[in-house]
């Protein structure tokens, strides 16, 4: 099998490995597009946000604060300070795309979220040949970008004509179990899931979504403390 | 909204300076490897911390009681989630659980 061959079939690995994750993130796309018409987007402005943040987490938390008078700079901060779990995905990717040339860096980072984060360095830690692995990630995160922009899309289409009793919303936290469960195999990662759940609910009154970040940062140091132990 | 454009502008920059953060700067800088070891904890923690919540506070208080329709849905989730590490068993039985228990009790 030559290169080509063998790139078309990481990609398409990529694209297969990513389409259950596609179940949950497509009603949550949608519950987007709906709550974004609700809060008095537009829709040419709640199709952009999808393709510009191309972060579901945030871009919830900026639609339900939209339909507040909350400013600009409050909503600025609280996008960052969620999206802030990027920079430890990126590190934890950064060791396979040294070899990768500037444009496959910034089409690989703009693609990095969440849910291709979690296929694709299950992939990678398999180990084997990494340097051909980017196609595999550029499969996971194609499928799952042309998925969001197109339930995006749906969800504004159907505007307000979903009623909320169907609590499709609800899929975003059962995708994150789903995601979680199975990789909780030694009892350092429990630990770290355990206290950053019970921190999150304990910090959640703390403004602009800080409780999360702190959570996360007190899960990750309980983690590295009972792992030593 | 005042300035949807600006904001989605200005949080989309800061998301994908976020996102190539370290792809860039590790090409000149070796990890240390308590990174290296902490970032095992990133996704667990990051995850727990959003999904957590949901269900113990979804109307934004502490709720343990059996009316809580996500608390036991999710519960019964993660259930599944362990058994047969399906993402989409897992999506399906706890949607179903969740309308099930919102429509009946």
């Amino acid at each position: 099998m030559d290169k080509s061959q063998l790139a078309w079939r990481e990609f398409l690995s990529g694209v297969r490995d990513e389409l259950p994750i596609l179940v949950g993130v497509v009603p949550f796309g949608m519950i987007y597009g709906i709550l974004a018409l609700g809060a008095g987007l537009k829709p040419t402005e709640a199709q952009a946000m999808s393709a510009v943040v191309f972060a579901g987490s945030a871009q919830f938390m900026l639609v339900q604060m939209a339909s507040g008078a909350t400013p600009a700079l409050v909503m600025i901060l609280t996008g960052f300070v969620i999206n802030l779990r990027h920079a430890l995905y990126s590190a934890s990717m950064a060791p396979y795309m040294g070899h990768l040339r500037a444009p496959w860096k910034a089409l690989l980072a703009y693609l990095l979220t969440d849910e291709a984060y979690a296929v694709t360095i299950t992939h990678y830690n398999k180990g084997g040949e990494y340097k051909i692995k980017h196609w595999y990630f550029l499969g996971a995160g194609l499928a799952l970008w042309t998925s969001w922009q197109i339930s995006s899309a749906v969800g504004i289409f159907l505007g307000t004509r979903v009623p909320p009793q169907w609590s499709l919303d609800f899929t975003l936290a059962l995708t994150f179990i789903a995601l979680v469960v199975p990789a909780l195999e030694d009892r350092a990662s429990v630990l770290a899931a355990v206290v950053a759940g019970a921190t999150a609910v304990l910090a959640f009154g703390l403004p602009y979504k800080l409780g999360l970040l702190t959570a996360a940062l007190v899960g990750i140091v309980v983690g590295l403390w009972g792992e030593e132990r | 909204m005042n300035n949807p454009w600006l904001v989605m502008i200005v949080i989309g920059v800061l998301t994908f300076a976020t996102r190539i953060s370290f792809i860039v700067v590790l090409d000149r800088w070796e990890t240390p490897s308590i990174v290296r070891r902490a970032l095992r904890f990133v996704p667990v923690s990051v995850l727990t911390a959003i999904f957590v919540p949901e269900l113990l506070m979804p109307t934004g208080t502490l709720d343990f009681s059996i009316g809580n329709a996500r608390l036991i849905a999710g519960l019964i989730a993660m259930v599944v989630a362990w058994k047969t590490r399906n993402i989409v068993w897992t999506i399906v039985v706890g949607m179903g659980v969740l309308l099930l228990v919102q429509w009946y009790l």
